[in-house]
């Protein structure tokens, strides 16, 4: 059942993938498809068997051993499933979303030439996925880790031609690189220190680490904190935290149906998912703590202010994902990981919503991206306009919609943690929150309301997508209509479901005192989530002049804003230009330097010498001198040698009289 | 257990293979085909031959074996004596395996002068064979130095049009390092013999002698590596060289320095190895920097995938000298990986340029849509490059990164860096010639894999996910040397530090 939830998906992979062609679309639609979903059924069943009892111990995680990965020395690496409550929760949003993603790109992707190619792409995608979320150790993980990120690289440049699409695919992976850098130092220290990568044994040793040091770069500093630190800028990395984000927006070059799946629901949460499945280790680091909710909480608040000034429906959408991973990572560094990885299965479903509802406004609009084309929409578009509708409000975290639960059990347990970081990060998560539902409604009042600003030609052509894009959306709405509300008992109530796979310090639990914060607190989230919807629908909808007006008054800010605080630029200048610098100094340096003082020298003086003879026949006198010069210098070094020992033998054989 | 010489079959049958060639007699082209296939024929059986050694080979033992010894000089004490370990093992298989893929890679490229040609690979694979089996010394530098001869030719006659500069260059260095090699040994034969597991049992030399030899190793081991700053015939030597030359040159030669490093160096000569170490180390570190960020501006698709090549020799060279298990197996793990993928990409290289003779990145682009099979080739390669987890580049690179942070994190934070800059280099290589605009005509006619290049890059490609999904197989069979080696090399300073 483990094995078959893993890995079917690979297995629509190789089949659409080698075979495509001789399948036709097909066909490599058909299995692609049926993979993804028996995969989505394994998993569905193990979460069954895993949560609510059935065969096995409660608590103890699943563990199957396929094979033999490497050993080298203490160091042993296997191919392992863990599927454990955390990884088959994982495993959940990661089938489900995924099985929905496929059946719609059956639709989007119609009239591409390439379909069997994204369909095995996207199966490959998912089965990296899954092994990184049921790794049973450090390695595996990384393995799942890079996996997911070549996939996310083929993808974003799945439109080869576009060098738009070329060069926001190789940023996305370097910008990823950069992360792992961390991740993979993380792992070594991680090994440096217990000598194992093994998730169980890595647990069990850690509290006993919790007093160590280590040096590190020659300071000295707390071991745990290193390696959890290190960790984290994997995680930054993929999650699109603030200073390694700058991918996230650019990666909407890819099609659709990927940013739905890849960079909204489900990789880009894999850094979430690495904090919170190294909560045993983080719960003993508290300064790394304090590090995730700071840049948790900048996060969420930098990406908001960004989504407000957007045009691009997708890009809006990408900088509302950041924000929301944002709110995501300080519940983490509250020690809320319930709370952060309900928010992530709540905000799985809304956002796949959102991307592939957007997905079906650009299909309708015949691939217009810019909400300043839009407009009038709703009338020729009902259906996916109703879905829009309910996937903003969700993420608006208005009431009873899921994304109300999950937002509101963040922004508690943040104040709950009564430290200077959960504060800073409390009074962020709320100043976001109230820019979050200003862009959700500014997004759906500027593409589906007001007069069409697109040519006519377009308008007529407006129609709605057909069942096979529509079926997913509505199976994505319900989820993010109810998710929240059946969720909130199992994953954040008194009744917790995680068992062993989450470790909570007492000291620490920030969900069981969130259930007894202040009403203002609880009932904040929900005012500035009004309070921004009204706003949106006063700026876009009633008085349309007010955001040019707004951007003038502030319009040092709004520059900031616009053009995303200036990271690209800034990168751009302090790290891509210096490297291709270097990189042309360094080569100058080896043909003038190196082989000058080298091989080229040595040629132009034995020219000097030889004068009139020709370049060639020089090289070869050249040679023939400078053999003999080497001869001499071994005979010379030969007595040198030979001297020498006799003078130690003579030494010896007196110390020994 | 074999119970025929299988070493020196195994090295001396290509020379068979010549003697076959030599005698074909008929017209100029009855004769190149027979070269060719003899060549061929010759070649595969001793892959065939090389697999019936692996399968025969025991590894759980740490020992040398099929172990062959007769005299040789015996007034001077030397002996022909050959054997295999778990580290020399894979490298022999190495060679066997690619000298095939070469002579498939030249089938239609080459022209001229076939027969020496042929003449000329065989005479390479066995002089290969022959320094991955020796046990002597002066055998080892035999077999060692006699490699440049059919290198030095076939840059020199087959080569590109600035040939005799390249050729020249590296003939130069190398000799540079090899001379004073030659030193080292003939003061090791002189002073305490020339059987290496005798010198190494023997651990007599004293700490300031080690110093001297292992410098004179160093020049010769360095210079093959190649290691930064020494490394500069390297680009030349390969964009110069015809695509089976490159194939060999990255793919078996430049091991040929890292073996040396395990065999000499370190065992023998350990106090100074430790005393060097972290002089090795940074150079590695200088090396991986260094050369990763000249690959990103290069315009030449072999120089970049040489200059490339230094790089992951750093982390070979990184590896080997934190003698820790993770560093030296990641070390040897990594030489093996980069003989397959480096291979793999000049063949790729090669593909293009027979069709369009220029190396000329600029010249290419978007060559996806008329080759998609050699797309989707070269992508796995480069992601192997690249070191992506399930290929064999991961794990060498990681391991040896893992050694390395054991001993000093700030060379293993460094080094980790080559990680973002080698994506960097070898995604904007792919980007540049498989994807973007088709801007030329000539480039977008060109077809995609014909029967032999698909023949000789599908077994690479299946290489390449093996090594990276199931190392073991190899790993397992190296670990006993090298837990053996590190003993030694424990032994040589605990013995050396107790006696003082």
């Amino acid at each position: 059942m483990e094995i078959t939830a893993v890995f079917a998906p690979l297995f629509g992979f190789l089949l659409a993938f080698l075979f495509g062609k001789n399948m036709g679309d097909k066909g490599a639609q058909f299995v692609t498809c049926s993979g993804i979903i028996i995969a989505a059924i394994c998993s569905c069943i193990l979460f069954v068997e895993v949560i609510f009892g059935g065969d096995h111990h409660a608590g103890e995680p699943r563990t199957i051993t396929l094979m033999t990965w490497f050993n080298s020395g203490t160091l042993a690496v296997d191919w392992a499933l863990r599927v454990d409550q955390l990884a088959v929760v994982m495993m959940c949003v990661v089938t489900v979303v995924s099985s929905c993603v496929h059946v719609y790109s059956v639709g989007y992707m119609s009239h591409d030439a390439h379909k069997a190619r994204f369909m095995a792409y996207l199966s490959l995608f998912s089965f990296a996925m899954l092994m990184l979320v049921s790794a049973d150790n450090l390695i595996q993980l990384f393995f799942g880790w890079e996996g997911v990120g070549v996939a996310s690289y083929l993808l974003i440049g799945f439109w080869n031609h576009k060098e738009s699409a070329n060069a926001a695919s190789i940023k996305a992976f370097l910008v990823n690189r950069v992360g792992d850098f961390g991740l993979a130092l993380g792992i070594f220290a991680a090994f440096f220190l217990f000598g194992t990568v093994q998730f169980d044994e890595l647990f069990s040793l850690a509290p006993e680490a919790a007093k160590a040091n280590m040096n590190f770069f020659g300071y000295e500093l707390h071991a745990l904190t290193v390696v959890c630190l290190l960790l984290f800028m994997g995680a930054m990395g993929k999650s699109a935290q603030l200073g390694l984000h700058t991918w996230l927006p650019d990666a909407m070059e890819g099609p659709t149906p990927v940013s739905a799946l890849i960079h909204a629901a489900t990789m880009v949460t894999a850094g979430v998912f690495l904090v919170a499945r190294m909560s045993p280790m983080f719960e003993y680091a508290p300064d790394a703590l304090m590090v995730v909710t700071v840049v948790g909480g900048l996060t969420a608040f930098v990406a908001a202010t960004i989504g407000m000034t957007q045009f691009d429906i997708k890009r809006v959408i990408a900088y509302s994902t950041m924000s929301q991973l944002g709110y995501m990572f300080f519940a983490l560094g509250v020690s809320a990981y319930g709370a952060a990885i309900f928010h992530l299965m709540t905000h799985a479903f809304f956002k796949a919503l959102l991307f592939l509802g957007a997905g079906s406004v650009i299909h309708a609009m015949s691939d217009e991206q810019d909400m300043r084309n839009m407009g009038g929409l709703w009338k020729k578009i009902p259906t996916t306009y109703t879905l829009m509708w309910i996937g903003s409000l969700a993420l608006a975290g208005v009431p009873f919609f899921a994304g109300y639960y999950s937002k509101d059990m963040i922004l508690e347990s943040a104040f709950a943690d009564h430290s200077w970081f959960g504060e800073f990060a409390f009074w962020l998560g709320i100043a976001a929150a109230l820019m979050t539902a200003f862009y959700s409604a500014r997004l759906l009042f500027m593409a589906f309301h007001g007069k069409p600003r697109a040519d006519k030609k377009t308008m007529d052509h407006v129609h709605e997508s057909p069942p096979v894009m529509l079926v997913p959306l509505m199976i994505l709405a319900a989820g993010a209509i109810f998710a929240g509300y059946l969720g909130y008992e199992a994953f954040v109530g008194h009744h917790q479901i995680w068992g062993e796979s989450i470790k909570v310090l007492a000291a620490n639990d920030t969900i069981a005192a969130a259930h007894h914060v202040p009403l203002w607190v609880k009932k904040l989230p929900i005012v500035m989530g009004v309070v921004g919807l009204f706003l949106g629908w006063v700026f876009y909808s009633k008085f349309t002049s007010l955001p040019s007006i707004s951007s003038k008054i502030f319009k040092p800010f709004h520059a900031l804003f616009f053009n995303k605080w200036f990271f690209d630029e800034i990168y751009n200048k302090i790290f891509v230009l210096p490297a291709l610098w270097f990189g042309k100094l360094f080569w100058k340096s080896d043909k003038n330097v190196v082989d000058g003082l080298g091989p080229d020298g040595f040629a132009k003086t034995s020219y000097g010498f030889g004068g009139m003879l020709s370049r060639f026949q020089s090289g070869y006198v050249f040679q023939y001198a400078f053999v003999m010069m080497l001869g001499l210098i071994a005979l010379i070094s030969w007595f040198y040698f030979k001297t020498d020992l006799e003078l130690i033998e003579q030494i010896e054989t007196g110390a020994g009289e | 257990m074999i119970n025929f010489s299988i070493l020196s079959l195994l090295t001396f049958l290509p020379l068979v293979g010549v003697v076959f060639i030599l005698l074909t007699r008929g017209n100029e082209e009855r004769v190149t085909r027979n070269s060719r296939r003899v060549a061929l024929y010759t070649t595969i059986f001793n892959f065939i031959l090389s697999i019936y050694m692996l399968v025969n080979f025991d590894g759980t033992s740490a020992d040398f074996q099929f172990v062959e010894k007769t005299e040789w000089f015996p007034a001077l004490g030397l002996s022909y004596s050959m054997g295999i370990d778990g580290i020399s093992l894979f490298f022999v298989i190495l060679s066997t395996f690619l000298t095939p893929i070469c002579l498939l890679a030249s089938w239609h490229s080459i022209k001229t002068r076939v027969k020496e040609y042929m003449i000329a690979f065989l005479v390479l694979e066995t002089f290969m064979i022959g320094t991955f089996c020796a046990l002597d010394i002066v055998l080892f530098y035999v077999f060692f130095e006699s490699v440049l001869i059919p290198m030095f030719i076939i840059i020199g006659v087959w080569g590109g049009p600035r040939r005799v500069y390249s050729s020249y260059k590296f003939f130069l260095y190398t000799l540079l390092g090899s001379v004073l090699m030659l030193l080292a040994i003939i003061w090791l034969g002189m002073n305490v013999g020339t059987d290496i597991p005798t010198i190494i049992e023997a651990n007599s030399i004293p700490f300031h002698v080690q110093l001297w030899l292992w410098l004179a190793f160093f020049a010769s081991f360095a210079v093959k590596m190649p290691m930064w700053p020494v490394h500069t015939w390297l680009p030349d030597a390969h964009v110069e060289a015809p695509t089976a030359g490159s194939v060999i040159l990255a793919g078996v030669l430049l091991k040929m320095g890292g073996y040396g490093f395990l065999r000499f160096s370190l065992p023998m000569f350990p106090e100074a190895s430790e005393y060097f170490a972290p002089m090795i180390m940074w150079m590695s570190v200088i090396a991986i920097i260094y050369t990763s960020l000249v690959a990103l501006v290069q315009e030449d698709m072999k120089k970049l995938i040489a200059y490339s090549s230094v790089a992951h020799m750093g982390f070979v060279t990184l590896g080997l000298f934190t003698m820790t298990t993770q560093g030296v197996e990641g070390g040897i793990f990594q030489m093996l990986s980069h003989g397959i993928i480096s291979a793999a990409l000049f063949l790729c290289v090669g593909v293009v340029y027979d069709r369009l003779h220029t190396r000329d990145i600029a010249r290419y682009g978007g060559l996806v849509k008329n080759m998609p099979k050699y797309a989707t080739v070269f992508m796995i390669f480069m992601l192997g490059s690249v070191g992506l987890p399930g290929t064999s580049g991961f794990v060498g690179e990681f391991l040896t990164l893992m050694g390395a942070f054991q001993v000093n994190t700030i060379i293993a934070v460094f080094a980790t860096t080559g990680v973002v800059l080698g994506a960097a280099y070898m995604l904007v290589l792919y980007r540049r010639v498989i994807f973007g605009e088709q801007k030329n005509k000539d480039a977008a006619a060109m077809p995609d894999l014909t029967k032999i290049e698909y023949g000789y890059l599908v077994p690479l490609v299946l290489i390449v996910l093996w090594l990276g999904i199931a190392p073991s197989y190899v790993m397992d069979k190296v670990a006993p040397s090298v837990e053996k080696l590190i003993g030694q090399y424990e032994a040589g300073l605990t013995i050396s530090k107790g006696g003082k």
